[in-house]
């Protein structure tokens, strides 16, 4: 990745003229439908891998159909009710009733929840989506804003103890973030709720989720943070060095100006693909999150669906994490195709 | 609002509750009046569909049984308009319906509706989790509009306690198809006294009164009951003021009891018990047996491990269960004659003080499931108590599917129980006929020709003091030659805010407990304090 004197917008105009945006926009058009045509045997291949674990793990679905029931069942009723829900059929040939129901739009009933899946997946989805969504945002804008005054007045009192902290924070796995920032801020300073969507006894109301949403959301923001704000610093300095950067200062612009208009935007273009990078350890962070801040989402569904070994719920919710997975490195691809000319589609 | 989040919650500020930081809850009545109500929950069901064996025993809020379980021991008509009546041979059951009643949905409730949900319970097609409660029944017919008749395929006298669990509408059943994707698990239709207003899975659910109710409109119009797993979590909410009531263990309940709250300790038929397998040479000993009947300290473990709040069970049937408990049907405490009584059968003490006979070492395994600490802490007492008379219990905590692969030969701790019926009881539990036919049904295959005689008179039996002597007959029995080992009855504990309403009754649980029951089981029933 080499770089010279001219800056990014003018290199684009410079080599990229009109004529050549056309083939650009397909040149991404075709990355989308390969990446979509590939994406196909990859979801295929994981949801048998869930069927497969499923089975294979200790978890009996009848046990949780049942319930405390189980303790007064016969053995022959167990027996009846198993062959009526199909339970007593080799994993495969269930795999594939899963299968061809939802290739025919019918994703089956969740067990565990005693909804149909498609119910789960709507009513909690959005609530994830809110979560996800906000803690990426805030770790975005502030590790843009941390990282790049950190990298600015590179080893000041703030660049010292964030890359401290940021190296620090790395290790520290969510769920624990998450009851520290429940004892200091709800139980020790009393500001901000526990856990729920909403107060107990109150309905569900905007002020009400954003005031639930702040927690959770900056726990997972926070846990995202330290990688997004040490990369931002580290190619922010990186391209502070750079020719084209040094020639912005020589001909006298602001620092101000040479950092912000010469410099960041360089040091971008990588930090757009670590962002579709993270979208795996937002998943699981959210899993973790959810289920200490008691947030309904999907995510906290994993969770009642792997120990209920509940296979359509928990079938669909893997495929929703793989989908989100693919489409974070597909949209990161994307991005940096449109920032940077250089970079080839690949194939 | 900054003091009340600084008392909420969470095991983390679980020292709190010791201290004083919790004297002065700022904020009072989680209810906005005597009208509504606010209550908290450890416990979310996962389907209100009777079918799947929601409140099978009554309390259902949102349904009505047949019959209705009084809280002491008597089962009264509900949507029967009267007692049902019997057949001497207990094997046909006529009941009379109440008039006028209708269901949630404004659909008039008759014989039909009985007719229907009935035959759904043993329809293999509708995959009810509660068919083999109704194992019995041969067919349910509608007489007229407002009769059903009831054939029973054995002469049953206990079928009134099959008549409590909550009546569906005929048209909610329309479809044969299993019960995990019908709309009842989340929307419940029937005839009681509240209806489902709102259930955000995982967080809460309101109940509204029923307007129609045949009983009157409840005068609590509005209950919300919130999910709160952890029990720290909860008993900090409540201390703050937030609820007007929840269940706890009994020691966090006790803490809580004061001025603003009334905390209730409610008797039970949920039992704690070890089996002991017949087909294992240590625990299938009747000298063994009977000398681990002796060595259990019941009352040490009902004050060490329940605090108090519970009673020492020697059979199945509980005090409680007044007229059907035979007090005489006990084993003292005592450890001498325990060792006694295996010195004599042959199990002499070895060098490492486990006792052996014929090469054989006093040694068995009790299981307990991993999830549940009561039972592993009943284990554990059970097998210090054993040691002290020279028999060496090992621990195993497992799953629910290793322990139905092993409890045929290894002992487990087994919890259970419900106050309706001896025979619900006690049946399942010790006939022989019961061996093989469920994981749980006499899992230790206990055989007692004395046992199993009376406990099939109680059966044929349709007088209820008749009944009563059978059912004592058979604890007598049972305590003479024992299968397992009953250690106590747990009770249920409970915190409830004071000075707002009247209508609290005490009530004998079954095993479920939580906000159903408790002292919200008639809450149909309470009025706002004048």
């Amino acid at each position: 990745m080499e770089r010279r004197g001219l800056d990014t917008e003018e290199l684009r105009s410079a080599v990229w003229p009109a004529r050549r945006a056309g083939s650009r926009s397909a040149a991404v058009l075709w990355l989308v439908l390969r990446r979509v045509v590939w994406a196909v045997p990859v979801l295929l291949l994981v949801s048998l891998g869930v069927f497969l674990l499923a089975a294979a793990s200790p978890f009996d679905p009848i046990h949780q159909y049942y319930g405390v029931r189980i303790y007064d069942a016969s053995a022959a009723d167990v027996a009846r009710v198993r062959a009526e829900l199909g339970l007593d059929r080799p994993v495969l040939s269930r795999f594939w009733e899963w299968l061809s129901g939802l290739f025919s739009g019918d994703l089956g009933v969740s067990r565990s929840m005693r909804q149909p899946v498609v119910e789960v997946v709507t009513q909690r989805l959005p609530w994830t989506l809110l979560l996800a969504g906000t803690g990426l945002a805030l770790a975005v804008v502030f590790s843009l804003v941390v990282g790049t005054v950190a990298a600015w007045r590179q080893g000041g009192w703030l660049d010292r103890a964030v890359t401290a902290l940021g190296h620090a924070l790395e290790g520290v796995p969510p769920f624990v973030l998450a009851l520290l920032a429940i004892a200091v801020f709800s139980l020790g300073l009393g500001w901000l709720p526990v856990a729920g969507l909403t107060d107990a006894g109150s309905s569900l109301g905007v002020g009400q989720v954003l005031e639930h949403l702040v927690l959770p959301a900056a726990v997972l923001g926070v846990s995202q943070a330290p990688w997004l704000v040490l990369h931002v610093r580290q190619s922010l300095l990186t391209a502070l060095t750079e020719d084209h950067v040094n020639g912005a200062r020589a001909r006298g612009m602001g620092e101000r100006i040479v950092v912000l208009r010469h410099a960041l935007p360089t040091a971008l273009l990588p930090f757009v693909a670590l962002i579709g990078a993270r979208v795996p350890e937002l998943v699981t962070g959210a899993v973790l999150v959810e289920e200490v801040f008691s947030w309904p989402g999907v995510a906290s569904a994993v969770v009642t669906a792997a120990k209920a070994a509940d296979y359509p719920l928990l079938a669909v919710l893997t495929l929703l994490a793989t989908a989100a997975v693919l489409l974070g490195s597909l949209l990161a691809d994307v991005a940096a195709i449109l920032l940077d000319p250089r970079v080839a589609t690949d194939g | 609002m900054f003091n009340r989040r600084t008392l909420i919650t969470s095991s983390l500020a679980a020292f709190a509750l010791a201290g004083t930081a919790c004297s002065a809850p700022s904020n009072s009545g989680g209810g906005s009046g005597p009208r509504s109500m606010l209550l908290a929950d450890g416990y979310e069901p996962s389907s209100l569909n009777p079918l799947l064996g929601y409140a099978r025993y009554g309390a259902a809020k949102f349904y009505d049984g047949l019959l209705a379980f009084d809280g002491r021991g008597t089962l009264h008509p509900a949507l029967a308009a009267e007692q049902p009546e019997s057949t001497d041979d207990a094997r046909t059951w006529t009941v009379r319906l109440r008039r006028g009643v209708t269901f949630h949905d404004g659909s008039p409730f008759d014989a039909h509706d009985v007719v229907a949900t009935y035959s759904a319970a043993v329809d293999p097609a509708y995959a009810a989790t509660i068919s083999s409660d109704l194992s019995m029944l041969d067919s349910v017919e509608a007489v007229d509009e407002h009769t059903v008749r009831f054939r029973l395929n054995i002469p049953y006298a206990a079928w009134p306690a099959r008549m409590l669990m909550g009546i569906l509408p005929k048209d909610a059943l329309a479809e044969a198809a299993p019960q995990d994707r019908s709309p009842l698990n989340t929307e419940p239709v029937g005839t009681g006294p509240y209806r489902l207003a709102e259930w955000r899975r995982g967080e809460r659910m309101i109940w509204r009164a029923n307007e129609d109710y045949w009983g009157g409109t409840p005068e609590v119009d509005e209950i919300t009951v919130v999910f709160a797993t952890d029990d720290n979590t909860r008993a900090q909410r409540v201390q703050a003021g937030e609820f007007d009531g929840t269940v706890l263990p009994p020691t966090l309940a006790g803490r809580i009891g004061g001025d603003s709250y009334r905390t209730v300790h409610h008797d039970t038929a949920d039992y704690r018990a070890i089996t002991l397998p017949s087909d294992h040479p240590v625990t299938g000993d009747a000298a063994m047996r009977r000398a681990l009947n002796l060595a259990a300290n019941r009352s040490g473990m009902v004050e060490s491990l329940l605090g108090g709040h519970g009673t020492p069970a020697h059979t199945p049937v509980p005090a409680s269960m007044e007229r059907y408990h035979a007090p005489e049907a006990r084993f003292d405490f005592d450890r001498e004659r325990a060792r006694r009584v295996l010195d004599e059968a042959g199990w002499t003490p070895g060098p490492d003080g486990i006792r052996q006979r014929n090469g054989t070492p006093a040694r068995f395994t009790v299981m307990y499931f991993a999830d549940d600490t009561l039972r592993k802490k009943f284990a554990d007492a059970f097998a210090s108590d054993a040691e002290r008379v020279g028999v060496r219990v090992e621990l195993a905590g497992v799953d629910r599917s290793e322990a139905a692969e092993r409890i045929g030969t290894d002992a487990i701790v087994l919890g259970g129980g419900c106050p309706v019926d001896p025979d619900v009881q006690m049946y399942s539990a010790l006939h022989s006929s019961m061996i093989g036919t469920g994981t749980y049904r006499n899992p230790a295959k206990y055989r007692n020709d004395r046992v199993d005689s009376a406990l099939d008179a109680g059966r044929n039996t349709v007088d209820p003091a008749e009944r009563a002597r059978h059912y004592k007959e058979a604890q007598r029995a049972y305590v003479a030659d024992p299968g397992l080992v009953y250690l106590a009855f747990v009770q249920h504990s409970y915190v409830m805010r004071r000075g707002v309403w009247d209508g609290y009754e005490p009530v004998v649980e079954p095993h479920t407990h939580g906000t159903t029951w408790g002292p919200w089981w008639n809450v149909e029933d309470w009025t706002p304090k004048s």
